[in-house]
């Protein structure tokens, strides 16, 4: 019985970090139609915001999150100022410019900070473990979770409940019609942008404890991120948390139940069967076009 | 006569350029002359200084180059100075098997050191094999290779296993759960470890393998939590093995009653890790930093002075670094116009060199290197504390796991 109870609580564990990841990018997909491919190199920067602050001012995790967050949005300003918002009508070029600027940062850093893996002590408060019906899990795992719901809830809010959401809202369905209305859509892009980014460093700063961070670290997140944006459905943040719960806990049993090599095979494979019969995801907002 | 002949093969070598730069393996076996000129002697340094391996391989590197510099520095071999052509194969196997081409055909070296995975070995084998040159290989492997133009310096399964499987069923148990990355390496290791588990009685209860690069270890975790072996035999690498030992001391679990034992967890993979993270743990490697020994200690200090106070020595620097010495001591034995690759090889044969980790041989039969094993168990300093030196060194066999196949001079031979 515990072991299901520890079963489930790894699989909400994998769902975190899946919304964490994904989070940033849903929303700067989903507002601005932007496919960052740098991602990834957000979520990399965060980590090392993390390491820094610790080898170099002796932050703990901690108190460093909402500087890393302020830092990597400010970052993600930059970069929609110079080169996104140029590109906005032409997808294909976001494509490129992204993956460039991921290799940029990935090279930046390796040449700053060197290419060695490092790692981001764990806050010593969170360090042991917890108990939960007769299951125990890390406290930081849970720590993780809590943020990454308490992240979700803020975001839903700021959408659905305050009037830059409203507007949000009003450029993802008709940029246009939007801005006759006075909105001006492109403040609220960059906005949007930076949002993201800062969220994606978020996520490095607080996956750095469990991983190793290292240069090359954001690839495989941006794997992650995409396939959990793509099933839960482009526009619907929640479908972003309803697949990352769903991917999350498939691929803990599926690890534990078999190995970790063939839960990856069988995920990827249900991604491929899912958007085959729902290429719109799981969820798709009701839009009167 | 013998002169004459040599002047005369020159001169037609010179004269046929075009031919030979047609089909240079023709003349590779009289190049020999061209190894040993105007008091040099060219050889090949290929460890990767960009891409992923790059972390490790760059310290192989410095550890080769300053074997060179050490040699060179008390008059080189014979009066010959050592000229090491670096290139850097940027972790790709077939950016190695390229550049070992350019080391060997154009620059002319008569050995090449290189090296780290065991893909980019594969990659560059051919290379020496049909260029009858020399390829000394630093790393500590899965074995089952008999190159006659491989010297293999780093440990092969018997030697960082044979006394450590033992010691860790007597200490902890019988229960072992395997866990490895994906590919040709953990499942020759753990090929031979399940042999000597079934001749100590013990079981095997899992064994399971991870994707390359796999970061994500908590349902493996859970599994360690359910199943509770006594040792779990880890030959996970790379960043994985960070993500592992990381999360294993998140979830509580405690290596005083569940170790893990690993075959590749070195000082370079603890210093990325943590100390805290690696505590408790065991390694079996020939060589640990801190092992006690004058040409250890000359080894450590020449490195950090050349190098930086805050590196460290791992096994797979050791070796990198004590085999140019025995290159150096094969060649010494040899007349100038003499030297060629394979005069090299049958030269190192039986060749002995006093390493860091002790008295280190090159095995006639099979080209590997008679080691000295040792087990360590990692502290939260980083270093480990070395608990149990094998008494003599041990002979390599790469074909342990595979009783009726022998690597001897002649080739592999089935018995």
């Amino acid at each position: 019985m515990d072991f299901v109870v520890s079963q489930l609580l790894t699989g909400l564990s994998l769902s975190s970090i899946l919304l964490l990841v994904a989070l940033g990018l849903a929303i700067i997909y989903g507002v601005t139609g932007v496919i960052n491919l740098a991602h990834g190199e957000f979520v990399m920067l965060g980590a090392y915001c993390a390491w820094l602050l610790q080898t170099q001012l002796g932050w703990g995790l901690l108190p460093s999150l909402i500087p890393i967050f302020v830092a990597v949005a400010l970052l993600g300003l930059a970069v929609e100022y110079l080169v996104i918002r140029h590109l906005y009508d032409r997808p294909l070029d976001t494509i490129l410019a992204t993956w460039g600027l991921g290799v940029m940062a990935q090279q930046i850093v390796r040449l700053l900070a060197g290419g060695e893996l490092r790692y981001v002590q764990m806050p010593a408060a969170l360090s042991g473990s917890v108990n939960i019906l007769g299951a125990t899990d890390s406290a930081y795992r849970l720590f993780v979770l809590a943020v990454a719901l308490g992240l979700f809830a803020l975001t839903w809010y700021v959408y659905r409940h305050t009037s830059i959401g409203l507007q949000l809202r009003a450029i993802t369905q008709n940029r246009q019609i939007a801005s006759s209305f006075g909105i001006n859509a492109g403040r609220a892009y960059r906005l949007t942008f930076a949002y993201g980014a800062g969220i994606a460093g978020l996520a490095g700063a607080l996956i750095s404890p469990l991983k190793s961070v290292s240069p090359e670290m954001g690839t495989g997140y941006v794997v992650d991120a995409f396939m959990v944006v793509v099933v839960g459905g482009v526009q619907s943040l929640f479908g972003t948390v309803v697949s990352s719960g769903l991917l999350g806990e498939l691929t803990g049993a599926l690890a534990y139940l078999s190995n970790d090599t063939i839960a990856k095979a069988l995920v990827l494979a249900a991604v491929v069967v899912i958007i085959r019969f729902r290429p719109q995801g799981l969820f798709t907002p009701r839009i009167r076009a | 006569m013998k002169n004459d002949r040599r002047t005369f093969i020159k001169h037609a070598a010179a004269a046929g350029a075009f031919t030979a730069a047609g089909f240079p393996h023709i003349w590779s076996k009289n190049a020999s002359l061209a190894y040993a000129q105007s008091g040099q002697i060219k050889v090949g340094v290929l460890f990767s200084l960009t891409g992923t391996t790059a972390i490790i391989e760059e310290s192989l590197n410095k550890a080769t180059i300053m074997a060179i510099e050490e040699i060179n520095a008390a008059g080189g071999i014979n009066g010959l100075k050592i000229v090491p052509v670096v290139e850097d194969p940027a972790s790709d196997p077939a950016t190695f098997a390229e550049k070992a081409r350019k080391l060997v055909l154009s620059d002319k070296c008569v050995s090449v050191f290189g090296s780290y995975t065991s893909a980019s070995r594969k990659a560059v084998l051919p290379v020496f094999e049909r260029q009858a040159n020399l390829f000394f290989y630093p790393t500590l492997y899965e074995g089952r290779e008999c190159s006659k133009n491989v010297i293999y310096t780093g440990a092969v399964p018997n030697q960082q296993q044979d006394d450590f499987v033992p010691w860790l069923v007597e200490k902890f148990g019988k229960r072992w759960y395997m866990i490895g990355s994906n590919y040709i390496y953990p499942k020759e290791e753990n090929n031979y470890c399940k042999k000597l588990l079934k001749s100590l009685g013990a079981e095997v209860i899992a064994e399971e393998y991870v994707p390359l690069g796999h970061s994500e270890f908590s349902s493996v975790i859970n599994k360690f939590r359910s199943e509770k072996p006594n040792v779990i035999f880890s030959t996970v690498v790379g960043d994985s093995v960070v993500a592992l030992h990381r999360q294993y001391r998140a979830a509580g679990l405690d290596p005083a009653t569940m170790p893990m034992a690993s075959l590749t967890t070195s000082e370079n993979e603890v210093a990325a890790m943590g100390g805290d993270a690696a505590a408790g743990h065991f390694t079996s490697a020939p060589y640990f930093m801190v092992h006690e020994s004058p040409e250890n200690r000359r080894f450590v200090e020449a490195y950090r002075k050349r190098w930086g106070a805050d590196k460290v020595t791992h096994f797979v620097s050791e070796s990198s670094y004590f085999q140019v010495h025995l290159f150096k001591q094969a060649v010494a034995k040899l007349k100038a116009g003499d030297i060629n690759p394979l005069t090299i090889r049958e030269a190192l044969k039986g060749e002995q060199f006093q390493a860091p980790q002790g008295l280190v041989k090159v095995e006639p039969e099979n080209l590997h290197c008679w080691l000295h094993p040792k087990i360590g168990q990692c502290q939260s300093d980083g270093q480990f504390k070395i608990l149990k030196q094998s008494a003599n060194w041990l002979e390599p066999n790469p074909y342990s796991a595979y009783p009726n196949q022998k690597c001897t001079a002649e080739g592999l031979k089935e018995i």
